[in-house]
């Protein structure tokens, strides 16, 4: 059953032809790659999903749902959850707070006015921050302010706040970019882990080939705002037309 | 009932003793000496401060929490006068419900507002704020004089219904109560109890009492408000309104309830304004009122609790107090020196004193800004980490990779 399918899916930026028809379908339950050279339109795609672009045509259904014409926040409310490329996170709070602000939001749904509330009495919400920022491995930088975090860390507590939410889809903007190796394969370490835990399909955008190769189940080579090859990791290596598009003709 | 925790309460505790005793504190000097001059406590001052101060209060929730920098909140303020000026034409001279009414006109007019405005963010929205407060400004002189009472201003009069205690006045303008006269006596808004102790004179004003009982809820308000959920959230939109829109929640109606919020808190302000001395202008909505409550939280510091109360009293206090210093005065305090020198003086101190009291409050307020973006709240931490660290040299505080300085608000 395929959790995503984006089909037809054509954005232009101005005489650019960012996406050309793009066809894509993304099965629940999988890890599911989107590589290509800079330029291919990976980041555009991902974009469109999650309502930040409008494409020109086509469709995207999530779950039985359409994405388009929707604001980002109802996208998230149906599930959809995304790691950016440069950490998306409330860097004046502390890295508690930034992840007890989605587990306030799957609760809601919707606006309430809970102004006098305190967070202490809203049964179980801090209990439920202090757990996934245990399976993040960082309950000890709980109080510091997340703006002072390392750039690793920043991008798995944005991990978290997005896995705190329970999502059904969780895309992934080169989540290992500018990492060190070691921190790399802590990030590989914990998205294995999520995958073992947790109903989850993964939507990966990435760069770095070990990482590629490591988690995904299903790759999918882009090139010129399109889509070339969609096959299984190990017929993705040699395949020629990925090489012709990450070298050009002349080496293939 | 209430969980705040340990720091709150000796906050609140701390507010609440300074405001009720404010009428020794800002009285330190004795009658008839020099410095007699720089006492603040007499009753029309220190309510104006504590008025000032709920209209800052209020103005810190919107700014302070969310960033929303408005500069039509004096418009809000102008609602609130007018309501409750009305209401002591039509209902009564008791101050109660003027207040009440001034609070829900205000949010309702802060609910239109706030709906157009909070369309768009950043300077646009401020831009927004401030139109409509001149529009407001410029109504009430001009289409809505039947309302307004145009350039003369909304006054009590001797022919007007007041159905509840119209019958009591006797040929007199009645004057504002907070528990009716007829019912007992000494209640009225002006009435101030006068205490000599030796050449000290200490004056203690109904009017102050009830503003000062209201400064006390409205902080207490704040206060609950900054530490709940929703105040998390608020917080949250002034850092990162992408990540909230990604996280499933619409921004829109967190900044409208904090609009709402701050409008009502002015409008009960403009209340009290009228509650004090019956008598609402246009000139309350200009901008120029809504750029002096942008000053007041700035300089105390935005974002904090207290900051607002702060810089509502320290920019009063100037209003008042250094406008006062003339050049009688002034050759008064030189009078020990020789004739000349006397008068270099007098020309050097001259231009920041008296009617020019503004030139030393924007300089304090640059030097604020660019030295402190944290307002006085940071100055006084400051002072205090320096006395700390006199006192115990093996400090070891917080170091700076894991509790960096907030940013400063004023920046943005």
């Amino acid at each position: 059953m395929s959790m995503l399918e984006i089909k037809n899916v054509s954005k232009h930026f101005g005489g650019l032809k960012a996406l050309d028809n793009v066809n894509l379908s993304i099965r629940a339950g999988t890890v599911h790659a989107i590589i290509g050279p800079n330029g291919a339109g990976k980041s555009t795609l991902l974009n469109c999903l999650v309502g930040k672009l409008i494409p020109d045509t086509g469709s995207v259904m999530f779950d039985g749902n359409s994405l388009l014409g929707i604001k980002p926040h109802e996208i998230n409310q149906l599930g959809v959850s995304r790691v950016f490329q440069t950490p998306e996170i409330f860097a004046d709070l502390t890295v508690l707070e930034n992840v007890m602000i989605p587990c306030f939001a799957r609760r809601d749904g919707a606006f309430r006015l809970h102004a006098f509330e305190t967070t202490e009495r809203e049964g179980g919400i801090i209990e439920k921050a202090e757990q996934i920022l245990i399976d993040v491995t960082m309950q000890d930088k709980r109080h510091m302010h997340a703006g002072s975090l390392s750039r690793g860390d920043k991008r798995r507590l944005e991990m978290a706040m997005c896995l705190v939410q329970d999502p059904k889809l969780l895309l992934l903007d080169e989540p290992t970019a500018g990492m060190a190796r070691a921190d790399t394969n802590n990030t590989i370490a914990l998205l294995k882990d999520i995958k073992a835990k947790r109903d989850i399909t993964m939507a990966i955008i990435e760069h770095d080939m070990h990482v590629v190769f490591s988690l995904a189940e299903r790759i999918t080579v882009m090139a010129q705002g399109t889509p070339i090859v969609e096959d299984a990791p190990e017929n993705i290596k040699g395949h020629p037309k990925v090489q012709e598009a990450y070298l050009g003709t002349q080496a293939a | 009932m209430m969980k705040i925790n340990l720091n709150d309460k000796i906050l609140m505790l701390i507010v609440t003793v300074v405001v009720l005793l404010a009428p020794f504190i800002l009285q330190p000097f004795a009658e008839g000496t020099a410095l007699a001059q720089f006492n603040a406590g007499y009753p029309d001052l220190l309510q104006r401060i504590v008025i000032f101060g709920i209209f800052a209060i209020g103005f810190n929730i919107l700014f302070g929490l969310t960033g929303y920098l408005s500069f039509g909140h004096a418009a809000f303020l102008g609602v609130g006068s007018y309501s409750a000026v009305w209401m002591f034409k039509l209902l009564s001279m008791n101050v109660i419900p003027g207040i009440l009414l001034a609070i829900v006109t205000s949010g309702l007019f802060a609910l239109l507002i706030g709906w157009i405005s909070l369309r768009r963010s950043g300077i646009y929205f401020s831009i927004l704020t401030l139109a409509f407060a001149q529009m407001s400004y410029n109504l009430a002189y001009s289409v809505l004089t039947q309302f307004t009472n145009g350039e003369t201003g909304l006054q009590i009069r001797l022919s007007d219904p007041r159905v509840l205690d119209g019958a009591a006045t006797n040929g007199t303008l009645p004057s504002t109560n907070i528990l009716p006269p007829s019912l007992v006596n000494g209640f009225e808004m002006r009435d101030t109890y006068q205490l000599h102790l030796g050449n000290w004179l200490f004056q203690f004003n109904t009017g102050y009492y009830v503003t000062a009982v209201i400064l006390i809820l409205a902080f207490y308000l704040s206060l609950r408000i900054f530490r709940s959920p929703f105040g998390l959230m608020l917080r949250a939109v002034k850092t990162n309104q992408t990540r909230l829109n990604y996280t499933g929640i619409n921004t829109r109606p967190y900044t409208l309830a904090a609009f709402v919020i701050s409008g009502m808190y002015a409008g009960l302000a403009g209340g009290l304004l009228a509650a004090m001395d019956p008598l609402a202008g246009a000139e309350r909505m200009q901008w120029t009122v809504g750029g002096e409550v942008v000053l007041m939280t700035i300089l105390g510091g935005a974002g904090t609790l207290i900051g607002p109360v702060l810089g509502a009293g320290f920019i009063k206090y100037f209003e008042n107090i250094f406008s006062k210093i003339n050049d009688t005065v002034l050759h008064h305090w030189f009078s020990f020196l020789p004739d000349g020198l006397q008068n270099f003086a007098v020309d050097l101190i001259h231009p920041f004193v008296g009617k020019g009291w503004q030139l030393t409050l924007g300089l304090i307020f640059m030097a604020v800004v660019i030295f402190l973006p944290g307002g006085l709240v940071e100055g006084s931490q400051k002072l205090a980490g320096l006395f700390r660290r006199r006192t115990k040299k093996t400090g070891g505080g917080p170091d700076e990779q894991h509790h960096p300085k907030t940013t400063p608000h004023v920046a943005e």
